[in-house]
């Protein structure tokens, strides 16, 4: 059984849970941008919670089924067709020999999962059939899909049927106000405190510069303190001697444009981190779209795993959901 | 350098960083290396990661398995343990990576980014000179492949190592990287920015100034050659690299040797004791020379 790309959409690629272990050599984790989405798509269609599957950024893709099979797309709003017909989204069904799924244009959110019964089938590469585009590993031929591909998918259909479908309560709420709850530290004591003030007061808007690496801001100027820099630092004062960055940390090169490295992170660098993006809001990043109004809050370590536990109940509700 | 300097603090509730020193040296190197070492034997569980970096160490860990209270423990213990960074010795290798410098492809590159550079006329190479106070270009490639470097981080990209030169701090080179950064590096360029020289493992974005291209892989997903065995990545922290010049010819020799499979680092393993190096770096960097070459 396969899937013919007739269209690949903007940056649609492989991915799985991800790859850790290897971020001391400069292999980030990879893998969904958005973890819910992606492991709701997999239950959706009878698969483990690891099977690989298309995630699709902005624009969907045109895809042709050679064989039967059972598809679910979660994520973000994006119409989904089976030859041209409305389907479900949030919701498993049956698609046939030779059907052709499309999509319509993006509603909210940024990132589509498709998951088939079976998984995609590409070799595993350190644990993970994720893509990393930038070292040209993992995924379809390390790279993100292009018309004319063909991808196989995995013998092991599981228990995958129609008509399962996630219950609203349980589907993410995705917004173009977003606030991502932080905790700050790192390096944030090179910043004055005008430019403390500045990062958490500023409402941020995400520019087209949002891909699986990282996602840039605009909006406010962050201030840093004067002084002699530390040797091999590098001259401007948001340099630092390189160092390892935190997933979801958020650097601000220059003091204008804020990053928060995402799941293909470079794995360190010069740039001063301020604060970094807790665990449980890592997903709502992955789902701004340019355009997005951010704000940073604040919270401790104790929110953060509140919060962390407040995720991980909500997944096993999920699982109960699609028992 | 001493605990006394070294900051804590959490990335998020997966990572702790720890900034052992702010400013660049062989002992602060050392002791996030020692530091990393100690920790990965210890197999603690729930510690996802540990990337030891130039003066600094980060861990990434599921706050699930390990509470961030009792691995910040582990850690510091770990600091503790690990102590005074000149007694220390690191059992690693010398490798001998050949670098075509002023080549035809870094100069081209270079060349379309004019606009993002310091000194708009010459090339990177030219540049560095001038800011080291160094004569001619050729007086710049004499030092930057007259002494061993040390790899002090494996990071940004896949596989990419930071080196830093085993010299005295007054002989470092230093230069200022790109006022922005181009969009395209070529691979395996030789780049220099801040007192760091990296090999880029593949092709795209990069802020260092470049100096020459190495025709030996460092990064090889498909692992063709036997050097990549083991793993895809060459470089691991605490590897001592020797630079050696060479020409066109024998960057095409060196090449097609890759192409062929044939291709072998030289490279032979030593012992390095930073307290032997502290007290006198040019002699013991000969005998590190000398156990490259054999003798």
């Amino acid at each position: 059984m396969a899937i013919e790309i007739l269209n690949p959409g903007l940056a649609s690629s492989i991915q799985d849970r991800g790859r850790p272990g290897y971020y001391e050599v400069g292999i980030p984790p990879s893998g969904a941008v958005d973890l819910y989405s992606a492991l709701a798509a997999n239950l959706l269609v009878g698969n483990d919670d690891g099977a690989a599957l298309i995630e699709a950024a902005y624009m969907g893709p045109e895809l042709r089924f050679t064989a039967p099979a059972v598809v679910a797309v979660t994520g973000a709003g994006m119409p989904v067709k089976v030859n041209g017909r409305s389907a479900p989204q949030w919701e498993s069904f049956d698609i046939g020999a030779g059907d052709v799924l499309s999509f319509g244009f993006l509603e909210h959110g940024a990132r589509i999962y498709i998951a088939v019964s079976g998984g995609i089938d590409v070799p595993l590469v350190l644990g993970s059939r994720s893509t990393y585009a930038l070292g040209a590993f993992g995924g379809f031929d390390g790279r993100t899909l292009k018309a004319g591909d063909v991808l196989a998918t995995g013998t092991d259909t599981g228990s995958g049927r129609p008509g399962r479908a996630v219950p609203e309560h349980l589907r993410p709420e995705l917004s173009r106000e977003l606030e991502l709850r932080v905790m700050l530290g790192l390096y944030d004591y090179r910043l004055t405190p005008a430019g403390l003030t500045a990062l958490l007061d500023t409402t941020w808007t995400l520019t087209p510069v949002a891909d699986r690496v990282g996602f840039r801001y605009s909006g406010g100027t962050l201030e840093w303190k004067e002084r002699v820099q530390p040797f091999g630092a590098g001259s401007d004062p948001s340099n630092i001697v390189d160092a390892g960055y935190p997933l979801g940390s958020i650097q601000v090169p220059g003091g204008v444009e804020p990053i928060i490295l995402h799941r293909d992170a470079v794995s360190g660098g010069g740039y001063a981190m301020v604060a970094t993006v807790i665990s449980a809001d890592l997903d709502a990043v992955g789902q701004s779209a340019p355009g997005s109004r951010t704000r940073f809050c604040p919270v401790s370590m104790e929110q953060a795993l509140q919060a962390r536990a407040e995720t991980a109940a909500r997944v096993r509700q999920l699982r109960t959901a699609l028992s | 350098m001493s605990p006394l300097n070294s900051r804590y603090s959490w990335g998020g509730d997966e990572h702790l960083v720890v900034q052992l020193d702010e400013a660049m040296s062989l002992e602060v190197n050392f002791e996030a290396m020692a530091m990393a070492r100690l920790l990965q034997s210890q197999k603690l569980p729930g510690v996802i990661d540990v990337c030891p970096a130039n003066a600094s160490l980060m861990v990434r860990f599921d706050p699930d398995v390990i509470a961030p209270a009792a691995l910040e423990g582990a850690v510091r213990q770990v600091e503790r343990e690990v102590g005074d960074a000149p007694s220390l010795t690191l059992q690693t290798r010398i490798v001998e990576v050949p670098v075509w410098y002023d080549d035809p492809f870094t100069n081209e590159t270079g060349a379309r980014f004019r606009d993002r550079h310091q000194r708009p006329e010459g090339n990177d190479l030219e540049f560095a000179a001038i800011e080291n106070g160094l004569p001619s270009v050729q007086a710049f490639i004499d030092r930057h492949s007259g002494s061993p470097w040390i790899t002090s981080m494996v990071g940004f990209v896949a596989g990419l190592p930071f080196l830093f030169q085993m010299v005295p701090q007054e002989r470092q080179l230093e230069v200022p990287k790109y006022l922005r950064p181009r969009t395209d590096t070529p691979a395996l360029t030789v780049g220099y920015g801040g007192c760091f020289s990296c090999i880029y493992s593949v092709r795209g974005a990069g802020g260092y100034q470049m100096f020459g291209v190495t025709p030996v892989p460092i990064f090889d997903p498909a692992r063709k050659l036997p050097d990549f065995a083991d793993f895809m990545v060459f470089f691991r922290p605490g590897d001592i690299v020797k630079f050696r010049a060479i020409d066109g010819d024998e960057y095409e020799r060196v090449r097609q040797d890759v192409e062929a499979g044939a291709f072998r680092y030289r490279q032979s393993p030593v012992s390095f004791s930073l307290h032997d190096f502290l007290a006198g770096p040019d002699a013991y960097n000969a005998t590190l020379l000398e156990a490259l070459h054999g003798h």
